[in-house]
C-alpha cells in the first residue's frame, strides 16, 4: 500500500463471535508477516490490549482502530499524510470537524455525544475536537509513554491519553473521519456509561 | 495547576472583584452599581443560553454520512467475494 511497510496486529480477547477463526484464516491468506494474531484468553481491557499489541509491533508508528468496520482503513493514508505534514506525535481522527461525521446515530445519541463533548471542551480545553474517539496514529514511543501514565478505563481512557499528551507537550494533528456505527450488532449507550464518563471527566478535571 | 484550580482561581478573582465593587470599594455611581449587582446571574444565564445554542447547532449540523455507509456496504460485498476466492470460509 503506497510503498508503506505495514503489519496488522489483531488482539482478540476470546470474542465469542468467531473473530479468532477469521483472523487465523486471514493470517494464512496474507502471511504471518503481515497479519499478526496475538490473542488473549479473556477480556482484559483496552489499555493492556495496547501494551500487549505494542510488544509485538516492529514499526515506528502505531495506528489504533476498531475492528468492526466503524473505523475505515481508507483514512490510514490520510493519517500518515497528516503526520508527515506537521511531524505530529499523534494524529487523532475526529468525527466533529471538517468532513467528519457519523452514520447510524439517532437524535438522542447525537445529543449526548455533542453535549458530552461540549462539557469536555469547556472543562479540559484539550486542544483536540474529538476526545472519545479511538481511531488514532501514535509515534510508538509516545504511545508507550502515554499508556504508562494513564489510569482510567473505557471512554475516559481515550480522553486521558489526549490530556496527558497535552501535558507532555506532544503535538496533535487531526483528520476528519466518518464513523459508521452498527454495521454489525447493536450499539447502545446506557446510563451506566454516561455516569462513568462524567465521573471520569470530573476526575481528569480535578487532577490534570 | 489543575483545570479545577484554574477555575477556582478565576472565580475567586472575578468574585472578589465583583463583591468589592458592589460593596463600594471604588465610589461608583449608583447606575453602575445597579448593573454590577445582578451581573453574575446574567452571566450564568447567558452562558447557559450559549451552551444550549452551541450544542443545538452542533447536533443539527452533525454530518450524517450516508455515502460512507453505502460505500462501506458495497466494499464489504467486494471484500467477501475477494476473500472467498482466496480461500476464506465464512
Amino acid at each position: 500500500m503506497f510503498g508503506i511497510n505495514y503489519e496488522i496486529i489483531i488482539i482478540d480477547d476470546g470474542s465469542p463471535d468467531g473473530t479468532r477463526e477469521v483472523a487465523e484464516q486471514l493470517e494464512k491468506i496474507y502471511g504471518s508477516d503481515k497479519i499478526l494474531l496475538r490473542p488473549r484468553e479473556k477480556k482484559l481491557g483496552l489499555g493492556t490490549a495496547y501494551i500487549h499489541g505494542m510488544k509485538h509491533a516492529t514499526g515506528n508508528y502505531i495506528i489504533i482502530m476498531d475492528a468492526d468496520l466503524s473505523h475505515h482503513p481508507k483514512f490510514i493514508p490520510e493519517f500518515i499524510r497528516k503526520q508527515k505534514e506537521g511531524n505530529f506525535d499523534i494524529v487523532s481522527g475526529t468525527r466533529y470537524k471538517g468532513n467528519g461525521g457519523v452514520y447510524g446515530w439517532d437524535l438522542k445519541r447525537k445529543l449526548i455525544s455533542r453535549g458530552a463533548n461540549f462539557i469536555t471542551q469547556i472543562l479540559l480545553r484539550p486542544g483536540a475536537s474529538d476526545l472519545t474517539g479511538s481511531f488514532r496514529l501514535y509515534r510508538k514511543e509516545v504511545l508507550q509513554k502515554l499508556i504508562e501514565k494513564c489510569v482510567s478505563k473505557g471512554y475516559v481512557f481515550q480522553m486521558e491519553m489526549i490530556v496527558r499528551a497535552r501535558q507532555l507537550n506532544y503535538t496533535i494533528g487531526e483528520v476528519p473521519i466518518t464513523f459508521v456505527d452498527r454495521v454489525y450488532g447493536e450499539s447502545k449507550l446506557g446510563g451506566n456509561e454516561i455516569v462513568s464518563f462524567l465521573k471520569g471527566l470530573l476526575t481528569l478535571f480535578a487532577t490534570t | 495547576m489543575t483545570k479545577l484550580a484554574q477555575w477556582l482561581w478565576a472565580l475567586a478573582l472575578l468574585g472578589s472583584a465583583w463583591a468589592a465593587l458592589t460593596l463600594g470599594a471604588l465610589d461608583l455611581p449608583p447606575s453602575c452599581r445597579e448593573v454590577l449587582w445582578p451581573l453574575p446571574a446574567y452571566v450564568l444565564v447567558s452562558a447557559g443560553c450559549f451552551a444550549l445554542a452551541t450544542v443545538g447547532y452542533r447536533v443539527a449540523t452533525f454530518h450524517d454520512c450516508e455515502d460512507a455507509a453505502r460505500e462501506l456496504q458495497s466494499q464489504i460485498q467486494e471484500a467477501r467475494a475477494d476473500l472467498s476466492r482466496r480461500g476464506m470460509r465464512f
